[in-house]
């Protein structure tokens, strides 16, 4: 057991640790804070099953980027497709045997890392380029985009140019995930990328990565247009009425 | 008044995306509000020696009690979709006029204090100490927000700068700092009832003056009832209905819909204002005590049905917040909403725009028209913000786009839409919302107003369009004021029921 086995095991629990309990505190911060009134952007849908629509339509297709600045849906939309596909191909590191559906994601989630980097390079360089963008660039904004895109290069470089043992890999991960640690291949590419993975996961909770579950609750979004035939009131503002009867 | 000199903006076919300039408007600053406002609406009127503390507890607070401002605040990845949304930015250059930047001048106080980077590594993630040259930013920059949620609807999020805005002026109000314009209205329409401060008699007489108009004009003795009770309906409409040019047209063309329609109505000298100014100051109580007037009204009056004239944020607060504020709706089960809700004829939405009202009755056949009546006028319609991005009419979603211009269809030969992108959801602020529609913001309100004139100026000079048809009391005053900078006539800005008084024909 190695103490570079012992790090990175310590590392990737605690990363997961404070991802896993970081945001399920926002959520349920997000939740536990009433939205007092009723603000959709409309025009929005009238019923449950529309504003499900219309989110999976933000959600998945970008609905209002794709409105709003077809640059950044481009390389936005791209980016997130990407990791997806990449996010879901890495699942084969926890599985044995691997489903189906994973496997046959393989070539799709391999080239999928390109799109991933595209998008990011594409958003880094709009960051430089438009004077609008750049004024509003903290130095957050930058570091986020060079761990992504660095996260995916190194990754891409050891699945195209310079392997690294998989094999070992995945006896490490599979072993993480029932406590039986296995030494953690000694790859520098391999050991950069966990560590940038690892900063990523402890970032998360505090960055503006929260959009992911934020957008859920944003009443912007999620609220349905039915003022008139519903009565909708924060718990608060009851207390405030309750004298006015 | 005296201001100081500014360009009005060129206008051209296409609204350009300028480049940023920054500072170009940091020094607009409205009138800030004296003691007398100050104190009725419960606020300090200068800053106290803890005004910093004061200023982040009502933050904190204000973060505990909407999930708006929370989610808002976390949210934001700085992608940049919005920075050319803003007919503010547009029209200024000023870049904390994008609506990231203005979020920004709260977010980074926020970041500041209340998450874990903001704490130990501010400079890494934007975040900055409240300074009074932060709140000074924060009072001119909310004072160029006229909360019309165009951003929000190109925001990957849906985040709506007016929650900020709004929370930021309910932050200044808190530590001392208010606007004299809005806070002077918010006393008013307290006080007296009505954001001008016109009282009862005055507004009796107003109305028994108009009787004789239109007796003189059509030779039908149109009415115009006031506190009639066991009226069936009652209208809430902006009191600038009852005094200004082109307001009062519209009050004209409402009595004449109504008397065609033989329905019993009343206007309520204690409900003599549809406008609701709390709205802008993001105070959830003040909004609320302003609408409060309209349920005592109507309980006192035992109207079955309330409608609304032609206001644009009046509409987002009667259709969205009266539910909720006043019980005037329906869906409530508590003895607050039943009492209302008792009184009121649940085969009619409730509150109900006139626009509404009207077009049903147009189905129904029930109003007659001549529109050659109306053929001098090629007539173009502005979807005003608060009703385009904030409520509805009809059964559709999208109905406040439709049915308006139904309405003038119905009335008139001659209508041309502008330009898709300036309409409908992505419509333009006409300038001069959200409690900016005052002389000491005129700079901000010409400049504001340029996407909406560029759009304006290309159906002028390519269909001939020679009137602004109109459903807001405040874009109504503001077009007034703006359109002649721009060198088009004031005479051409209307409401949409002043076509309807054109036309309708009465017996």
């Amino acid at each position: 057991m190695t103490s570079l086995t012992v790090i990175f095991t310590g590392l990737l629990y605690i990363a997961t640790i404070i991802f896993i309990v970081g945001i399920a505190y926002r959520i349920y911060e997000y939740s536990r804070t009433p939205a007092p009134l009723v603000i959709p952007t409309t025009p929005a849908p009238t019923s449950n099953s529309g504003v499900a629509m219309r989110m999976a339509r933000e959600v998945v297709l970008f609905e209002s980027l794709f409105k709003s600045n077809k640059w950044i849906w481009v390389f936005g939309w791209l980016f997130h497709v990407g990791l997806a596909l990449v996010l879901l191909r890495h699942i084969r590191y926890f599985q044995e045997p691997v489903w189906f559906w994973v496997e046959f994601i393989q070539p799709f989630g391999k080239y999928a890392s390109f799109m991933m980097i595209a998008g990011l390079a594409g958003l880094w360089a709009r960051r430089f380029l438009v004077d609008r963008v750049r004024y509003i660039s903290t130095p957050s904004d930058h570091l986020m985009l060079a761990l992504l895109l660095a996260i995916g290069i190194s990754g891409a470089l050891m699945t195209f140019v310079v392997h690294t043992d998989i094999v070992a890999l995945k006896a490490f991960a599979l072993g993480l995930l029932v406590f039986d640690l296995h030494p953690v291949p000694e790859d520098p590419l391999l050991l950069i990328h966990l560590g940038l993975v690892a900063l990523l996961m402890i970032i998360f909770p505090i960055s503006k990565l929260l959009h992911a579950p934020g957008i859920f609750f944003s009443p912007t979004r999620n609220q349905k247009d039915d003022p008139r035939t519903t009565r909708h009131i924060a718990p608060w503002a009851a207390e405030l009425e309750r004298d006015k009867a | 008044m005296a201001v100081a000199e500014f360009d009005v903006p060129t206008l051209t076919e296409y609204t350009v995306v300028p480049k940023i300039n920054p500072g170009a408007m940091a020094n607009i600053k409205s009138f800030v509000s004296p003691q007398g406002p100050q104190e009725y609406l419960g606020y300090p009127w200068e800053l106290a020696e803890d005004w910093k503390e004061r200023a982040i507890d009502k933050m904190g607070d204000l973060l505990g009690k909407y999930r708006s401002l929370r989610v808002f605040m976390d949210a934001c990845v700085h992608c940049g979709a919005c920075t050319d949304k803003c007919h503010y930015f547009l029209g200024t250059a000023d870049p904390n006029n994008m609506p990231v930047a203005r979020q920004d001048l709260m977010r980074k106080v926020y970041r500041r204090y209340f998450t874990l980077p903001g704490k130990i590594a501010p400079w890494l993630v934007g975040a900055e100490d409240l300074t009074e040259d932060t709140l000074n930013q924060w009072y001119t920059y909310y004072h160029q927000c006229s909360e019309c949620r165009r951003c929000s609807v190109y925001c990957p999020y849906g985040i709506d700068t007016a929650e900020v805005t709004m929370a930021g002026r309910e932050i200044l109000n808190h530590v001392g700092v208010g606007q004299k314009y809005s806070n002077e209205i918010l006393v008013k329409v307290q006080k007296i009832g009505n954001n001008l401060g016109l009282p009862g008699p005055a507004l009796e007489d107003t109305l028994l003056g108009l009787e004789e108009d239109i007796e003189a004009d059509t030779g039908v003795p149109v009415k115009m009832p006031l506190d009639v009770v066991g009226a069936e309906i009652m209208l809430v409409t902006p009191s600038a209905d009852f005094f200004s040019e082109p307001h009062v047209e519209s009050l004209i063309g409402y009595a004449k819909v109504f008397h065609a329609a033989g329905v019993s109505w009343t206007l309520s000298s204690k409900a003599s204002e549809a406008g609701n100014f709390g709205l802008f100051n993001g105070s959830y109580e003040t909004m609320q005590n302003v609408a409060m007037r309209i349920r005592d009204a109507a309980l006192e009056l035992g109207c079955k049905r309330i409608i609304v004239g032609e206001c644009g944020h009046a509409w987002r607060v009667a259709y969205s917040f009266w539910n909720t504020l006043t019980g005037v709706g329906y869906g409530g089960d508590d003895p607050f909403s039943k009492k209302l809700q008792d009184q009121l004829d649940h085969r009619y939405p409730q509150p109900m725009h006139i626009c509404e009202y009207t077009w049903d009755l147009i189905q129904n056949d029930v109003l007659k028209f001549d529109k050659s009546l109306n053929d001098d006028r090629v007539i173009t319609f502005h979807d005003s913000c608060n009703v385009a991005r904030g409520s509805r009419m009809g059964d559709e979603p999208g109905g406040q786009f439709i049915i308006p211009r139904n309405i003038i269809k119905a009335v008139a030969n001659n209508f041309h839409d502008m330009s898709a992108d300036t309409i409908g959801e992505g419509t333009f602020c006409c300038g001069g919302g959200g409690g900016l529609l005052t002389d000491d913001l005129i700079e901000v309100r010409v400049k504001g107003a340029l996407p909406r004139m560029n759009a304006y100026n290309s159906v002028v000079q390519g269909q001939g369009v020679n009137f602004l048809a109109l459903i807001c009391a405040i874009c109504k005053a503001q077009f007034t004021k703006v359109l002649p900078y721009y060198g088009f006539d004031r005479g051409q800005v209307g409401g949409v029921h002043q076509l309807v008084s054109t036309a309708i024909k009465l017996d």
